[in-house]
């Protein structure tokens, strides 16, 4: 196995990698005493809202701002032409609007915003502004755009034999739904003029340089003109990628010298962010009577809506990793992502990986069925191992793929004792008895990137500086709750030697890029800088004081203190360091080529309850084995399994925006359902940790992988209980009833 | 209109035009940011308060009703700074990653200990029925609340 | 308050009826038009416990009452189908007076009702003698706080009367009142017996389709409960 990195002996400090240190801000959020950007206020602040269009697709005739700006209180009504800079804004394309004013391309596309003297006038005026609108039929059939050519990008993977057949093949076609992040805290910010032109920024946000870069062209600044910094944020899941209020905020801000608050309602939310791309599917898969896997022929349909976000890389994503985490050496995939009059998609945890494992691990049990295959045993019979290529890149895998120890690990986790009196389907609606529930266990694999690929200059800064406080990181790196500010300090103490170390966020003015909190990135690379700054700080104390070792009382030589840690401290000791991991590059037309940073694959079985004949699910347990590299810490990543598990479960049989016309017709937490406590299934995980990721200590991220396949889990083990041949997720009461 | 009313022990006094809720008020007036609100309608439980003894959503409680009754929220339900049992176990078993439905489950479980305080893990789980999270799976929450059952006096 | 949280409704005037004691008051078969699902949850008739469990949260139990919901008369408000089985009555009072309306005149259509614009509800009034067996069930697709997709109240009498009380399925809580009078004449019924009783359940209702589900599922899932709800009637 290759290193890029020698992976140094963690130095055994309390508080270091390997603990579950629990984190610093625990005390705060449990006493309601934490900051979130919907907490923020300041002197002579106004509040903002947005003018919203209610259609999903319409001409912009007129738009009279004066019935707003009647109403008293308000102080300002902006539209497009009040952008001073660049008018169109966006993640990988710059193509949306920062205001719309020729047309409306999606349900909910802001027109105007308003600032007001308080919240209830905001809104009220907002609702005057005068638009007036050519309602257009709207583009929503992703088929229809892809025979017109409204494609934001087409993908194409072929590797190996193209004619290359099967003894046995299985061919279905699958469906995921759009489901949302619908992270409890909602879009919120205040934006703060400083008097002289230029603004300070604190919104919910994944990644606060994009946010800045944008607001600086929109705005028409200077970079030192604008600091974005980071901010206390409810959960993101990807819904926090890309700009929503932040462009608008800063322009309210500048336009009325004021600060200008905004918090969006949560039935807003579900317009104002993308949304996890609902997906169309076919499948062919051809193997040997053996059941190795011949060839994978796929086509898959990604619905971007109305504009490009990251839809690019989501589509590049799915077809890279639509054939899962087995060794195929003919491979066929075309993608294509559809530019229509739905709400826009982009970014949500697992990025296209998600959707196709739905898909392949559904074929998957179909070859299991045809050849008399137990589903582990076929799924063993074709894993990936580090060396081994990947199926659809042709990327060597150098770092761990523990595919087969993922399957023996889930084969050897018991199953729960069928006489448990496991929570009836129905819940307290009294549906059903038990006499009415049949059992179904069902299995999945799944696998995705970590990191940002295809040539992509992923990088994070982080500085680590020795204080009086202790050693202080120093970061613009944002923690949305999945525990970076922990795992950071733990890097530094580790990797320093002193037990004393906190991480500090500090705004984009103050240090370079750390990337997007996202591609479960942050640890490793975020990790890598702050690993790597510590140790480079380490060795030049020594060196400068000439000692052997750093600890919290100072530098030692030959076991006595040499200079004490007061004396250091003054000193002003800090380190910079950018972090990148190891290149990737753009694939060629035939999509081959090292692509991808690093990957991350787990396996969940699920065991579920049937009710049959009304189609109601229980999810009673969800057993998982994740190739994590090294837990830094072992309860985080717990967190995240179980957390990023239920999402899975949630999109298996509860979770999905229905569409109608371009219009979200369950955008409230009344119809948009998220899994109660009385809907999460007992989980137990394992931690499959193994050397040889270039991530700190081998850490590898771990933030996604739970999310890849649990779905896919469900719904095998609903299939399993019911015999139907389920193939869409979410799974309906009456797709398993009628 | 102006409301007295008794908040986290104290007597207070707030402004009110109907017809805003109490968590509004809790929030913007009496500066008390602990109360969240996720989601406008009484679906989540983020902005739960104790109101006379029984857990409600203050997002579903206008202010002027609460003229004369006594209101406990997140703020209210710790002393002096001071974790209370049932934060004290969160914190421990990892229960907080965002943090944002984290004050609604306080005050939901802390209610929960303080009338049954022996609750089985059925109970737990039905006690929280009402407060979402996206963040945690459940897991820690249940794990952390398990810990002290039988301890909380 | 969801609709004035959401800003769709700003009312002129507002009656807060929080304090107004007597609405609190449950009597017998009069249960005021304030208690309650908390309450009813714990010391309601079975089939009104049962549905009481069932509505939104522990927070919401708390808070919510029976008039709340009969005032909101969505079609698929939990307590209704109760009400409908049992034959009970809205009393509504007003500045004139009194009256007692019967369920099935206090519903008109979706979210509407007989009431004047003068009028409050004051209660809900319960026949004085219950049928000996009653038992509630409510479809939805996650374990909690979910508006239901089809929700049904069975009733039987020693003597063989049934009523069936369902939600969800039409514009207003229903009757299906071919099933009962096909069941009721039955003693023990058979499992064609039952089968049919379905059948006839389904072709009663008339639900749409929605965001929530399909009109085919409803239509499936009311035989289905409702011949669930009757055999636990009758062990």
């Amino acid at each position: 196995m290759t290193t890029t990195r020698t992976a140094r002996t963690p130095t055994q400090v309390a508080g270091g990698v390997g603990e579950s240190t629990l984190r610093p801000d625990g005390i705060a959020k449990l006493l309601g005493e934490f900051d979130y950007a919907q907490d923020l206020r300041a002197e002579n602040m106004l509040w903002g809202a947005t003018t919203r269009s209610p259609h999903a697709r319409a001409r912009i005739v007129s738009i009279d701002i004066a019935p707003a700006l009647a109403i008293g209180g308000v102080h300002a009504v902006l539209t497009a032409k009040d952008v001073p800079g660049r008018a169109l804004f966006g993640l990988e394309h710059s193509d949306q609007p920062v205001l719309a004013s020729v047309e409306t391309r999606y349900w909910g596309e802001p027109v105007a915003v308003v600032a007001a003297e308080d919240e209830d006038t905001a809104r009220r005026a907002a609702a005057a502004v005068g638009v007036e609108y050519e309602v257009l039929d709207p583009l929503v059939d992703p088929l229809v755009a892809e025979a017109q050519n409204e494609v934001f990008r087409r993908m194409r993977i072929r590797r190996g034999d193209q004619e290359a057949e099967g003894t046995v093949v299985v061919e279905g076609h699958y469906e995921v739904g759009m489901q949302d992040q619908a992270p409890l805290g909602t879009e919120a910010g205040l934006a703060v003029p400083d008097g002289h032109g230029g603004v300070d920024l604190y919104a919910t946000s994944q990644f606060v340089h994009i946010d800045h870069s944008q607001v600086v062209a929109s705005l028409g600044l200077r970079p030192e003109q604008v600091r974005a910094h980071p901010t206390g944020i409810g959960g993101a899941f990807g819904a926090r990628e890309d700009v929503n209020l932040h462009i608008h905020l800063c322009m309210l801000a500048l336009h009325t010298s004021q600060p200008v608050k905004m918090v969006y309602d949560r039935a807003e939310s579900f317009t104002g962010h993308v949304h996890r791309h609902p997906a169309r599917m076919w499948y062919r898969h051809h193997a040997d009577e053996d059941g190795r896997l011949i060839r994978v022929e796929a086509r898959v349909v990604l619905d971007g809506g109305a504009y490009a976000s990251t839809t690019s890389a989501v589509l590049a994503n799915a077809c890279y990793f639509a054939v899962g985490p087995y060794r195929c050496d003919s491979v066929t995939i075309d993608g294509v992502g559809t530019r229509t009059n739905n709400p826009p998609c982009g970014a949500m945890r697992g990025f296209g990986a998600v959707q196709v494992c739905v898909g392949y691990e559904a074929q998957m049990d179909k070859l299991s069925a045809e050849l008399g295959i137990s589903p582990l045993e076929l799924r063993k019979r074709n894993a990936l191992a580090t060396g081994d290529h990947m199926p659809t890149t042709g990327q060597a895998i150098e770092t761990p793929m523990p595919v087969a120890d993922v399957i023996d690990s889930l084969s050897a986790m018991p199953l729960p004792d069928p006489r448990d009196e496991a929570q009836l389907p129905g819940g307290s609606g009294l549906t059903t008895d038990r006499d009415q529930v049949i059992r179904g266990v069902g299995y999945a694999l799944g696998i995705k990137n970590l990191g940002f690929s295809e040539g992509s200059d992923d990088y994070a800064v982080a500085r680590v500086r020795l204080t009086e406080d202790g050693a202080v990181v120093e970061t613009a790196a944002i923690e949305v709750g999945q525990g970076l500010v922990t795992v950071l300090a733990q890097i530094a103490r580790s990797a320093l030697g002193v037990s004393r170390a906190e991480v500090r966020h500090v705004d984009t003015s103050q240090i370079g890029s750390a990337g997007s909190t996202s591609a479960s990135r942050q640890t490793q690379i975020s990790g890598g800088a702050t690993l790597e700054a510590s140790q480079r700080l380490r060795d030049r104390i020594l060196e400068r004081h000439e000692g052997d070792d750093l600890t919290d009382q100072g530098v030692l030589r030959a076991g006595e203190v040499a200079v004490p840690m007061a004396v250091l401290t003054a000193e002003g000791w800090e380190e910079t360091v950018t972090f990148r991991h190891p290149p990737t590059e753009p694939s060629d037309e035939n999509g081959q080529g090292v692509v991808h940073a690093d990957f991350a694959m787990a396996g969940h079985r699920a065991v579920v309850d049937v009710d049959p004949e009304l189609g109601l699910v229980t999810v009673v347990r969800i057993d998982t084995a994740q190739d994590v590299g090294r837990a830094l810490n072992p309860e985080s990543v717990r967190g995240q399994i179980e957390g990023g598990i239920l999402q899975g479960v949630g999109l298996a049989v509860m979770e999905e925006l229905i569409m109608d016309g371009g219009v979200i017709k369950n955008s409230t937490f009344t119809d948009y359902l998220l899994p109660t406590i009385l809907d999460a299934p007992d989980v137990e995980a394992l931690l499959i940790e193994q050397d040889g990721s270039w991530g700190p200590f081998g850490a590898k991220g771990v933030g996604e992988p739970p999310t890849i396949s649990s779905t896919a889990a469900v719904i095998a083990a609903i299939r399993d209980a019911t015999g139907k041949e389920i193939d869409r997720a979410p799974v309906r009461p009456q797709d398993i009833a009628l | 209109m102006i409301i007295a009313f008794t908040l986290n022990g104290k007597p207070v006094t707030a402004r009110v035009l109907t017809p805003v809720s109490l968590l509004d008020v809790l929030r913007d007036q009496l500066e008390l940011s602990g109360s969240k609100n996720a989601c406008d309608q009484g679906e989540c439980g983020s902005c739960s308060i104790v109101l006379d003894g029984a857990v409600v959503c203050s997002c579903l409680v206008m202010a002027a009703d609460v003229e004369g009754s006594e209101v406990t929220t997140v703020e209210g339900v710790a002393s002096g700074g001071v974790l209370n049992a049932v934060q004290e176990a969160m914190h421990a078993a990892g229960a907080v990653q965002c943090g944002f439905c984290t004050p609604g489950i306080v005050v939901a479980a802390t209610d929960l200990f303080e009338t049954n305080p022996t609750p089985s893990r059925t109970e737990i789980k039905e006690a929280l029925a009402g407060n979402i999270c996206r963040c945690t799976g459940y897991g820690a929450i249940v794990r952390a609340l398990e810990e002290i059952t039988g301890e909380v006096s | 308050m969801v609709e004035t949280n959401f800003g769709h409704v700003r009312p002129e005037h507002i009656v807060g009826l929080r304090r107004v004691a007597e609405l609190e008051e449950w009597e017998g078969r009069r249960i005021g038009a304030a208690v309650t699902w908390r309450r009813l949850e714990v010391d309601g008739p079975r089939a009104l416990a049962q549905a009481a469990r069932t509505v939104g949260s522990p927070q919401i139990r708390n808070a919510g009452t029976i008039g709340g919901n009969l005032a909101t008369a969505s079609p698929a408000g939990d307590g209704h189908p109760f009400l409908a089985a049992v034959d009970a009555s809205v009393e509504l009072v007003s500045p004139s007076g009194t009256r007692a309306v019967l369920w099935s005149e206090f519903f008109t259509g979706v979210k509407q009702t007989s009431m004047a614009n003068d009028e409050l509800i004051s209660a809900v009034l319960l026949p004085e003698d219950l049928p000996e067996r009653h038992e509630f069930a409510k479809v939805g697709v996650r374990n909690a706080m979910v508006i239901s997709t089809v929700c049904a109240v069975v009733t039987r009498r020693d003597d063989g009367r049934t009523t069936v009380g369902l939600g969800s399925v039409a514009p207003t809580p229903i009757r299906a009142r071919q099933a009962e009078e096909m069941i009721s004449s039955i003693d023990r019924p058979s499992e064609t017996d039952l089968n049919e009783f379905a059948r006839l359940v389904s072709a009663e209702t008339t639900p749409i389709s929605d965001h929530r589900s399909t009109e085919a599922y409803r239509r499936h899932a009311a035989g289905v409960l409702c011949r669930r709800l009757l055999v636990r009637c009758l062990r």
